[in-house]
């Protein structure tokens, strides 16, 4: 692997800018003329726009313009859309309720942007926002999926009847139902996973900027998938065609998926930047951040599992109600579908399984994927169940989960997906070796002793990265292909350029790419650079979500290596008048093997370039591009466990200690997975001790929109986690990658839960657990 | 407006500023020292945090006005040059960042958190101080672990230093 290639603990390349305060994000741009926008947001959560007064607003010093959107709908600008079809199980299509990116006549939730006020300062634009006079008419609003499907609710959308977006099944319902009839034992469970706000720390922000000499636009945007915005704003939005329209997404402060949407604020502010004919810029504040970033999660679910008499699953039935918020985002139909209801296997062997899932209209703000997007749910949901089931049936949870395990691969599911490789009795094993399983009733006892209630709880989760092949995906609905693109630029002197479509925001892969070519050529990573984030630098690229930079973003990078390899070798073995059979590139340098002959690496590139010598016919230059659409997803598997220790007197809990044992496949760079894991985990611990999105039943206000009153894990939350890996390649890509990113937040919400709910003994206890719930459900048992 | 003057990253600045103006937005906007970051808006986040006068203070609970007269250092003036501070170092080292938002914020923070326990730091005090910075990407693991490994090393360069000293 060398001290830098494959499998080494490189330190990060980019870490240098960013702790000397020379990073680039969004709010750092500045370009001449520049101005600052202010958005006019609704207060209400659901009225109609009587009158829209902006003279007082227009006359406030340093106001450039106040734009509304039936200006914008005049310029024909597009509404937002959502990139999925699904189709209900009746045949129709989703019912997708109209997206203005400035709301015309109705507002739907609190925070719908209304107008966009562009002035010579922030402050400016913001004092000139609150002289914008409009006169609402209110109307009831509904923030509760499971309210909004009630008769009487008020509608949302005149496209989507009673609120139903769609009402979809997966698998086999009669087998099911026939499985649970005739069980020896059926657990049920009612669960709820609690909505979340991702809060990437860096807000949303966007600059637009229309070039009037040449007719072109540029938007800077914290996006996760520059290409993918461009693509949007270009094909649905109307906001400029592909070619005159460059999408920069610089460096990003985080997305956890709130950042691969394309949102209202970056085709108003290009929009505006024509109309005003000056630079736009925008930056979310945090409360903006609160109500308008996509949230995560907030399902409803009803579940129930069946067992024989040998406690083997014979069945899974599950009833999904998914709060969408008040218009479907990007991928936001996906979410408890295919990247949910296709996860319901879990690691287990369940001949029958099927899911129904309704995808509801709320006045809230749009749902879409977070960090998990659907697998943290199946997660939860499975691995709650599973431990009740152990509870109910008096077996050991860890013994019920290995009875039950997949063992044979590939393994095809009921519901779609086909598992290509793992050993998920290895994971469980590391794991109870590494938190000491068997010594948890001494320490139970111990913690008694101090008056403290101590819980374990275990989790084994599997999930499916680097969705693809696009011709799969596109048979399920979705509107894009999920490959990505990788273009291998060996400049003469021996220097490499790498240029992906898979953008950085925190995943270091200016690092772990390089570490790709090291490997390959054996040269020093400081002279390999990864170019991405940028629309006019690389052609195309569908970007970083769902951990598939990994897997379908460097499998691209091997692929075009792979030719630049070829090309390489004809190159030397020509120079040295040897078989290209032969060479081989290593420690920089093209030698025949088995001889002492060799050419340095830089003077095969130069060869390339200066072309005096290059075999008979073969084109000057050293550059290949590749796309990679992968052949199956991945299927990243592990278990987690955590250990509690509950105050009774206050119901705070305290995390004692957090152990992951993952498979990932082969991996990179270790210390980067690991800060993967490591950061997933807080969030999903985050999810199961201290967030949740409150909207206020009567008014639609959104109660969480401050870091004062959103619970955001701090350092004092947590522990410091015990992680390891065990590696089954992956059989679908060259690297053998799974995938990491968002692993953690998978694994472990139903770890946690599942141990407090054993220190306290009350299973009835939902996310987020906080102290004030703890203690309650600890009264409440003591009642029974 | 009002008039404002201080000495940032060891430079005399001054310039005129509207009242309202915090102290993260005049470094920012007219000093263009944007490796100081602003995360939220209720002095929750600390990604702003700067050492005014040697001490860690998040710079948007701070007017521009009421620094004037005071000595700033932001994480721009941090290093020595091309030499990284220590706490710099061990961030790199010990892959205490990742999308590097907060970076700045917490690197700042440590340092008067690591300047204010001569006595060295263990991981509970660590945890509890870095109360007020909020990181969403690492789960804290690798930036407590490499606030430990800092205080170490600048502990023992400053026993190096006494011990030339005498």
């Amino acid at each position: 692997m060398g001290i830098e290639g494959i499998g080494a603990r490189v330190a990060r390349k980019e870490d240098r800018r960013l702790i000397t305060g020379a990073g680039r994000y969004v709010d750092d741009m500045v370009v001449p003329g520049m101005k600052h926008a202010a958005f006019v947001r609704s207060p209400h959560a659901h009225a109609e726009i009587k009158k829209i007064d902006v003279r007082k607003a227009k006359a406030m010093p340093g106001v450039i313009d106040v734009l509304l959107g039936k200006e914008l709908k005049t310029d024909g600008i597009g509404n937002l859309i959502c990139g999925w079809m699904i189709h209900s199980k009746d045949g129709t299509p989703m019912k997708m309720g109209a997206w203005s990116p400035l709301a015309v006549d109705r507002v739907r939730y609190v925070g719908d942007a209304v107008a966009i006020v562009v002035a010579d300062t922030k402050g400016q634009a913001r004092d000139a926002a609150e002289a914008v006079e409009i006169t609402y008419k209110e109307l009831k609003s509904v923030s509760e999926a499971v309210d909004a499907l009630k008769k009487g609710a008020p509608q949302i959308h005149p496209e989507a009847d009673g609120n139903l977006i769609y009402d979809w099944e997966i698998g086999d319902a009669k087998a099911t139902d026939a499985a649970i009839a005739k069980a020896a034992h059926v657990t049920k469970m009612h669960i709820v996973n609690n909505r979340l706000v991702p809060n990437a720390m860096e807000p949303r922000a966007a600059l637009g900027h229309y070039d009037k000499a040449e007719d072109h636009y540029t938007c800077w945007t914290t996006s996760q998938n520059p290409h993918v915005a461009r693509l949007v704003m270009s094909a649905f939005y109307n906001v400029a065609p592909e070619n005159k329209l460059r999408v920069i997404a610089p460096d990003v402060g985080g997305g956890f998926g709130s950042k691969i949407y394309i949102y209202p604020e970056e085709i108003v502010c290009l929009w505006a930047s024509k109309k005003t004919g000056v630079p736009v810029k925008w930056v979310a504040d945090r409360t903006e951040s609160f109500l308008t970033d996509a949230h995560g999660r907030d399902h409803v679910t009803e579940v129930q599992m069946a067992f024989d008499k040998d406690n083997k699953i014979t069945g899974l039935k599950v009833d999904t109600i998914a709060n969408f918020g008040a218009y479907m985002s990007l991928f936001s139909s996906a979410v408890p579908t295919y990247l949910y209801a296709t996860l319901l296997s879990g690691q287990y062997v369940i001949p029958a399984i099927h899911a129904n899932v309704r995808a509801v209209y709320t006045n809230t703000a749009p749902v879409d994927a977070y960090r998990g997007a659907g697998r943290p749910e199946a997660t939860y949901l499975l691995e709650r169940t599973m431990e009740t089931a152990a509870r109910e049936l008096g077996v050991s949870p860890a013994e019920l989960r290995r009875k039950n395990f997949i063992t044979t691969f590939p393994y095809q599911t009921p519901v779609i997906m086909c598992y290509d490789a793992g050993d998920y009795a290895a994971s469980l094993d590391a794991a109870m070796k590494a938190a000491d399983y068997a010594g948890f009733a001494k320490r139970k006892a111990a913690a008694a002793k101090k008056g403290k209630l101590r819980g374990i709880g275990m989790s084994n989760y599997i999930e499916a990265c680097g969705i693809a092949p696009s011709a799969a995906v596109g048979s399920l609905g979705a509107g894009v292909g999920l490959w990505e693109s990788a273009e291998v630029r060996v400049n003469g002197v021996g220097t490499i350029e790498v240029l992906t479509g898979s953008h950085s925001h925190g995943q270091g892969h200016e690092t772990t790419f390089a570490q790709l070519v090291a490997d390959r050529f054996g040269v020093p990573i400081d002279s390999v650079s990864i170019v991405h984030g940028d629309t006019d630098k690389v052609q195309m690229g569908m970007g970083t979500y769902g951990s598939r930079s990994g897997a379908v973003g460097m499998s691209a990078i091997v692929k075009a290596l792979d030719k630049v390899e070829k090309k390489a070798k004809k190159i030397a073995a020509h120079l040295m008048e040897a078989d290209e059979g032969d060479i081989v590139i290593e420690n920089g340098v093209a030698k025949v093997a088995g001889t002492d002959k060799n050419v340095p690496w830089f003077q095969v590139a130069l060869a390339a370039y200066t072309a005096h010598n290059l075999p008979a016919g073969m084109e000057p230059g050293l550059k290949e591009g590749a796309f990679y659409d992968p052949s199956n997803f991945t299927f990243p598997a592990g278990c987690y466990i955590c250990e509690v220790e509950v105050d009774p007197e206050t119901g705070v809990t305290e995390i004692v200690q957090f152990v992951a044992a993952d498979d990932f496949g082969n991996i990179i760079n270790p210390m980067i997975v690991e800060g993967q894991v490591h950061g997933g985990i807080a969030q999903g611990v985050g999810q199961a001790l201290l967030e949740g999105a409150s909207y206020d039943g009567a008014s639609g206000q959104l109660v969480t929109a401050s870091y004062m009153d959103y619970a955001m894990p701090r350092a004092d939350d947590l522990p410091s986690f015990q992680v390891s890996t065990s590696n089954t390649p992956c059989p679908s890509n060259p690297l053998g990658i799974k995938g990491c990113g968002e692993a953690g937040a998978i694994g472990s919400p139903p770890a946690v839960m599942n141990a407090i709910t054993d220190a306290i003994g009350n299973n009835d206890l939902t996310m987020p657990a906080t102290p004030q719930k703890v203690w309650a459900a600890i009264r409440a048992a003591k009642k029974h | 407006m009002s008039d404002v003057s201080l000495v940032v990253n060891g430079r005399k600045v001054s310039g005129s500023v509207e009242d309202r103006t915090l102290l993260v937005h005049f470094l920012r906007e007219n000093l263009g020292l944007t490796g100081t970051h602003v995360g939220c808006d209720t002095s929750q986040c600390g990604a702003c945090v700067v050492h005014v006068d040697g001490k860690a203070v998040k710079s948007c609970t701070m007017l521009a006005v009421q620094a004037s007269g005071s000595e700033v250092v932001t994480i721009e003036g941090l290093a020595n040059g091309a030499e990284l501070h220590p706490v710099q170092a061990a961030f790199k080292e010990h892959h205490g960042l990742q999308c590097g938002f907060c970076t700045p914020g917490m690197i700042m923070a440590a340092t008067d958190m690591i300047r204010r326990h001569p006595e060295g730091l263990d991981e509970a005090t660590v945890r509890a101080e870095l109360e007020g910075n909020i990181c969403r990407c690492t789960g804290y693991h690798n930036i407590v672990k490499a606030v430990l490994a800092a205080s170490k090393t600048m502990a023992k360069s400053k026993g190096k230093a006494k011990a030339k000293a005498a």
